[in-house]
């Protein structure tokens, strides 16, 4: 009984604000817009964030990324031919972490070098990456064919390699070439899987496989092509020494991260003079991806609720008018025996009306244009159930926030003096 | 307290009833004590030149408006004390208005109009419909409840005005100037359904300036200056 009653309010409301069509509509444009540009700014900020947090997925977020990097003092005195930088991360380094820490689950080492290579009668140049059987642990990717590297691999030092699906592009290497032998420099090595590979990048950190064609073991790397490494720059030879090009450190407990990421760098710090290694957490990203959206979200916050402050003054407006306009119907309504409140309700759902009518329809428009971004621009945008079900409330808030002062005013209205009113 | 029949004579009283309004620092008194009474089933009319409270005693005994003091007894009520949600009340559970310029609600159809007490009393929609159709009939309009005020003349806006003022059953019809908008026949049209209404044993208030109009009426008050003018006045 109680509802089917307000649902003839409404009903009669909804016909009341169809009389002026055009009016209603402009009246709730800037609900329109509000919503609107609430929904598509959420979704588009939703997007951004589950970007940012796939990328950081993707490093780990347990992971520690310690790479080598050339100290910038050293280029001056490469003029001399002879001359030899050695720089970088050391076995030693990686031992002084795998036993110095608690709270480490394992530890990868990684040597980086381009070699040439040949399988059948391609031949290319490939970025080959030693490493140990824990990598596929730590960054772990889909086997395509085949398997990945084994501890076996690298207690018997076979030569043995896996190819990266860049790799096995570059190769033209199928699931058929699994068992077949290519050459990495001038040793012989077998083809024992593919797997799948990822590229991206959250903040200045870059996935570990982006740039990797091919896995052998490390004791294998090492002991074929040993820790120099010649490279060409310019018509000048750049002779390099480097035992490690990067150490991945993957910490049982998320909380602990932080802690071991400075321990790790604090005894990093006692053993090499010049800074010729940079220690990353992707962890520390999800951090700042987290801060950013929450920047983000603030001023987003304030745009949409100036945006709909603006709006809901609006409705307000126009509703402070069609009470001065209707005023001799609220005289009438009055003496035929309207009660104050019914007056005040009768306004009000006029508002709500409006403002959520107005709310929906942004809706509709706030839904269109994340699809239109992504579809246009490719920039991925999100929409979740709380960017819908938020602005809807608020906008059912702004018609009930902006109409109690129109709906008091026509409740308020004397009816001996609105009947006289012409 | 319910009307005996000893005191059927005392069903509406005002008792020194005072209406004043401050204009400009001046008092202006629309009533200036008024003391009279009206039985179950009496047609007035109430008579006067402009100006000497007319409207006021009207909306005062439609519990439109308040006094400044006196008593205003309804069924030996006070209604100057009630508060406005029971006046309200009072309104649409026992009272009809008709005004002279039929005060319908433009942008509403007839039926709607008609239906306007029936939606505040929380009739549904379908017994609401029978009965403004069945009231459209009386006032002779069944043709035109799907029309707006605006394309009815004066004397159909009135009828449905009537209509209106009869759908919650009123026992009280307070009526100012009912035919003051329309001409000599029209006027006489609308009176002969207030006539009616009174046989079928409505209380019927009536303002006019007519006396043509006042003659059908079985009492007639006269006001001057606020007050009644009782040599003039006639209550057989
Ligand atoms: N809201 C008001 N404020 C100030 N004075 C008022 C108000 N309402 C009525 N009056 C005054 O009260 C007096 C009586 O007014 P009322 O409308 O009752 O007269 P009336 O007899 O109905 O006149 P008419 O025949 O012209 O309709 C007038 O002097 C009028 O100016
Ligand atoms: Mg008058």
């Amino acid at each position: 009984m109680k509802r089917t009653r307000i649902v003839r309010n409404v009903s009669l409301g909804v016909e009341n604000l169809l009389l002026h069509k055009l009016r209603s509509f402009l009246t709730m444009l800037g609900v329109v817009f509000g919503v609107g540009s609430v929904v598509a700014m959420l979704s588009v900020g939703e997007g951004a964030s589950q970007e940012a947090l796939e990328q950081i997925r993707k490093l780990g977020s347990n992971n520690i990324l310690i790479s080598s990097i050339k100290p910038t003092e050293e280029n001056a005195n490469s003029t001399n031919p002879s001359f030899m930088s050695i720089y970088g991360l050391t076995y030693a380094d990686q031992n002084r972490i795998d036993t110095g820490f608690r709270d480490i689950r394992r530890s990868v080492p990684v040597k980086a070098m381009r070699k040439d290579s040949r399988l059948g009668g391609r031949s290319l140049e490939l970025r080959v990456v030693g490493t140990t059987s824990a990598w596929f642990d730590v960054v772990p990717r889909q086997v395509v064919a085949g398997r990945v590297l084994l501890p076996r691999d690298q207690t018997h030092r076979s030569p043995v390699a896996v190819l990266t699906e860049f790799g096995a592009r570059k190769l033209l290497a199928t699931e058929g070439t699994i068992g077949q032998s290519f050459r990495i420099g001038g040793d012989t090595f077998e083809i024992v899987g593919i797997v799948r590979s990822e590229s991206g990048q959250a903040g200045s950190i870059q996935v570990p496989d982006q740039e990797v064609d091919v896995y052998i073991p490390i004791e294998v790397a090492q002991s074929y092509f040993g820790d120099v490494f010649t490279k060409r720059s310019s018509g000048t030879f750049i002779r390099e020494r480097v035992e490690l090009h990067q150490i991945i450190v993957e910490v049982d407990r998320t909380e602990a991260v932080e802690a071991v990421a400075s321990g790790i760098g604090t005894m990093l710090k006692r053993f090499h003079k010049k800074a010729d290694y940079i220690i990353s957490i992707p962890l520390a990203l999800l951090q700042e991806a987290e801060a950013t959206k929450r920047r983000f979200n603030i001023v987003l916050g304030s745009i949409a609720g100036i945006s709909l402050l603006v709006g809901g003054i609006g409705i307000m407006n126009i509703m402070l008018a069609s009470v001065t306009e209707r005023t001799r119907e609220i005289g009438i309504r009055r003496a035929i025996g309207a009660k104050k409140m019914q007056i005040l309700v009768q306004f009000l759902i006029e508002t709500v009306v409006l403002s959520t009518v107005g709310g929906l329809i942004g809706l509709g428009i706030g839904v269109l244009i994340p699809f239109l971004i992504t579809y246009f621009s490719g920039m991925p945008t999100v929409i979740t159930l709380s960017g819908i079900l938020l602005p809807i409330s608020i906008s059912l808030t702004i018609g009930l926030i902006f109409g109690i002062y129109p709906a008091t005013r026509a409740a308020g209205v004397d009816p001996i003096v609105a009947l006289r009113h012409e | 307290m319910k009307p005996s029949e000893a005191d059927l004579s005392e069903w509406i009283r005002l008792d020194q009833a005072r209406k004043s309004y401050r204009m400009g620092g001046q008092q202006v008194h629309a009533l200036a004590g008024v003391s009279v009474s009206f039985s179950r089933g009496d047609f007035w009319a109430i008579m006067g030149p402009s100006g000497s409270g007319k409207s006021t005693l009207m909306n005062v005994l439609g519990c439109l408006d308040r006094l400044t003091s006196g008593k205003y007894l309804l069924d030996g009520r006070d209604v100057s004390r009630l508060s406005d949600d029971v006046r309200s009340e009072i309104r649409l559970r026992r009272i009809g208005f008709i005004f002279q310029s039929f005060h319908l609600i433009p942008q509403l159809t007839v039926q709607r109009n008609i239906e306007l007490p029936l939606h505040y009393l929380g009739w549904d929609e379908e017994k609401s419909s029978v009965r403004a159709r069945e009231l459209a009939e009386r006032v002779g309009l069944s043709e035109r409840l799907h029309h707006r005020p605006a394309e009815l003349s004066g004397g159909q806006m009135q009828r449905v005005a009537i209509a209106r003022a009869l759908a919650n059953d009123p026992q009280i019809i307070v009526a100012d100037e009912p035919t003051g908008n329309l001409d000599t026949t029209t006027g006489a049209q609308i009176l002969e359904l207030l006539a009616q209404l009174h046989r079928q044993g409505k209380t019927i208030l009536m303002v006019t300036h007519e006396p043509d109009i006042a003659k059908h009426a079985e009492k007639r008050l006269y006001m001057v200056d606020g007050k009644i003018d009782w040599d003039r006045s006639m209550a057989p």
